[in-house]
């Protein structure tokens, strides 16, 4: 092996947290459009992904990767819901600027 | 080989999957009487499924090598949120058709939350846990902007929506990190794992405050409880009293099973977490709920409230503090439904009226209801000896037995303030000037609010089964303890 970088466990756990908590931020701190908030959410869970794949190839175990299949599912079925609520939304409102969705105080 | 009767115990399941596809046929193709026709028999299939679940009461069972458990603290909890579903379904009806959404498949998404929710409280590892969250969660989703035509309804469906996803999101980065650290997805090895590394690794911490985060964003326990007012406000009100109902249990019973099969080792760790949790929720739902003028936010606030006093149970650790819970959850419960059959009643002129001034001086125009109503605020705020009273009584009884006495004060302090709001709704029933007279409440609504009302009352009269199964409940999720 040569001197220098070796991508071990730590990289893709450290990647993992920075994509988890770029989406956390995404969805707090956007304030133009409710598009970017559905990439926020798919960014976090494309996260976690890379820590389950990473945890799984690093103890040697499937388990993780069969989860990481289940999510990527689940967020097919999640993004295709988000965005029908979203045009309903847009329909009677006119609008996906975040500041709009604001009817109820909260 | 495995035999087909090893997965007989799974009937109740199988009978709501299959319910729940037939029904989506059937009701796409009988255009014009589809939705009556569906809305009766997703009724029959959860009361066949909550029959075969009594039927098999007592008996053990583990499915899919560990992540399908099958035990009566499952089966209770099943019950509970078939019934809870099975209810407001019916009590449903006049509202969906009066507003224009009575459609099949309202009744089809409530079955697949409920088939969701059964999934959740048999999860044995964190495959299932987040399957059955997510199955439950992407139906409620769209029930909630089921109003497609109101703003309110597809905005209260939109923050759901994205605050769902962000809790979702957190609770899974929870088990990647679980996963990572004790190499296991189930929960009985995570347990095992997490006793032999002695101290528990800093990874493993921060995985279940994670897991916990998901969790308490699902019951709406403080500080994750933002959502719970304006998804209260803006779902059709039939939704509302679903939600305020069914999803609540479940997620409850979802924590409590994965905090004491996966993490009774942690317990140092996670109680004082519960116990932060359960506090704020008791105050914010006490202080939150006093400016309210709208009574579908208020009961919003009532049910935060609501769920820390249960977590007070959870928090204190012992086999009595989760019959105190669960019996918590099915006075709740009842409680709860009774409500929302009088806010669901709550028409004039053709159309809701949700304001908590509507009530004003309902004693004249129909005492019975208004004695109805007046009992379950009694009960809600926990006066004797209506059932609200026992409820609060047994987590508090936990609470001193594990010796968190702070938390015992400020739960009954809290619960105090909480009357307050409660005793106004009975001040501006009775005391005040009479308005116009509510429509005649539809047959169905009188049954669920009268029935609520007398078990609230007579609860102190035979309190026997519900502490009975409550007890073999508890024991079957901790035998030794």
């Amino acid at each position: 092996m040569q001197e220098g970088l070796t991508i071990g466990l730590s990289h893709y756990l450290s990647v993992a947290a920075i994509l988890f908590t770029l989406g956390v931020l995404g969805i707090f701190l956007n304030r133009k459009n409710v598009i970017i908030i559905l990439m926020s959410i798919e960014l976090m869970l494309l996260a976690v992904n890379i820590n389950l794949v990473a945890f799984s190839s690093f103890l040697n175990n499937l388990q993780g990767q069969v989860f990481a299949l289940m999510v990527l599912t689940v967020a097919a079925g999640e993004a295709a819901i988000g965005l029908a609520i979203v045009v309903t939304y847009f329909r009677n409102r006119g609008s996906i600027a975040v500041e709009d969705i604001n009817m109820m105080k909260g | 080989m495995s035999q087909v009767s090893e997965y007989l115990p799974l009937l109740p399941e199988i009978i709501v999957v299959i319910g729940a596809l037939v029904l989506l046929l059937v009701g796409v193709f009988n255009e014009e009487r589809g939705a009556k026709m569906v809305w009766g028999l997703t009724m029959l299939v959860i009361a066949a499924a909550v029959g075969f679940l009594i039927k098999d009461w007592g008996t053990n069972t583990i499915l899919f090598n560990g992540s399908f458990i099958i035990d009566d603290y499952a089966r209770l909890l099943k019950i509970m949120v078939l019934l809870g579903g099975l209810v407001t379904l019916y009590m449903s009806i006049t509202y969906l058709s009066e507003t224009g959404i009575f459609k099949s498949e309202y009744s089809v998404l409530i079955l697949f939350s409920l088939l969701g929710m059964m999934m959740m409280i048999s999860a044995g590892d964190l495959i299932a846990l987040y399957l059955g969250l997510e199955v439950q969660s992407l139906a409620l989703y769209v029930v909630a902007s089921f109003r497609r035509d109101s703003v309110r309804s597809s905005e209260s469906g939109l923050k759901y929506f994205v605050l769902g996803s962000l809790s979702s999101g957190m609770l899974l980065y929870g088990c990647s990190m679980i996963y990572g650290f004790t190499g296991t997805i189930y929960f009985n090895e995570i347990a095992t794992a997490s006793l032999v590394a002695g101290a528990p690794s800093l990874g493993l911490i921060i995985g279940l405050v994670f897991l916990l985060a998901g969790l308490a964003f699902k019951i709406s326990a403080v500080p994750f409880h933002m959502w719970t007012p304006d998804v209260y406000e803006g779902a059709p009100t039939a939704v509302t009293a679903f939600f305020a109902a069914c999803p609540k249990i479940a997620a409850m019973g979802l924590l409590i099973r994965v905090i004491y099969s996966a993490f009774p080792e942690l317990i140092d760790q996670w109680q004082q977490i519960i116990v932060f949790i359960a506090i704020a929720s008791m105050i914010l739902g006490a202080f939150g709920a006093i400016g309210q003028t709208n009574i579908k936010r208020l009961m919003a606030y009532s049910s935060i409230s609501h769920m820390g006093f249960a977590l007070v149970g959870l928090a204190a650790g012992n086999r009595e503090g989760i019959e105190g819970a669960l019996i918590y959850l099915m006075i709740y419960l009842v409680m709860t439904v009774g409500t929302f059959a009088l806010i669901l009643s709550m028409r004039r002129n053709e159309e809701m009226v949700e304001n908590i001034d509507d009530l004003k001086g309902l004693s004249q125009t129909n005492l019975t209801a208004a004695f109805m109503l007046g009992v379950l605020m009694f009960s809600l705020a926990g006066i004797p000896p209506l059932a609200g009273f026992f409820a609060k009584f047994y987590v508090f009884m936990a609470a001193v037995k594990a010796n968190l006495f702070p938390l015992a004060v400020i739960g009954i302090l809290s619960s105090v303030v909480g009357a307050f709001y409660y005793l106004r709704i009975i001040k501006i029933m009775f005391f005040d000037e009479a308005k116009e007279e509510f429509t005649q409440m539809p047959s169905q609504l009188k049954l669920v609010l009268g029935a609520s009302g007398l078990f609230v009352l007579f609860y102190v009269v035979y309190p026997n089964p519900i502490i009975e199964v409550a007890r073999v409940a508890a024991r079957a999720l901790l035998p030794t303890i």
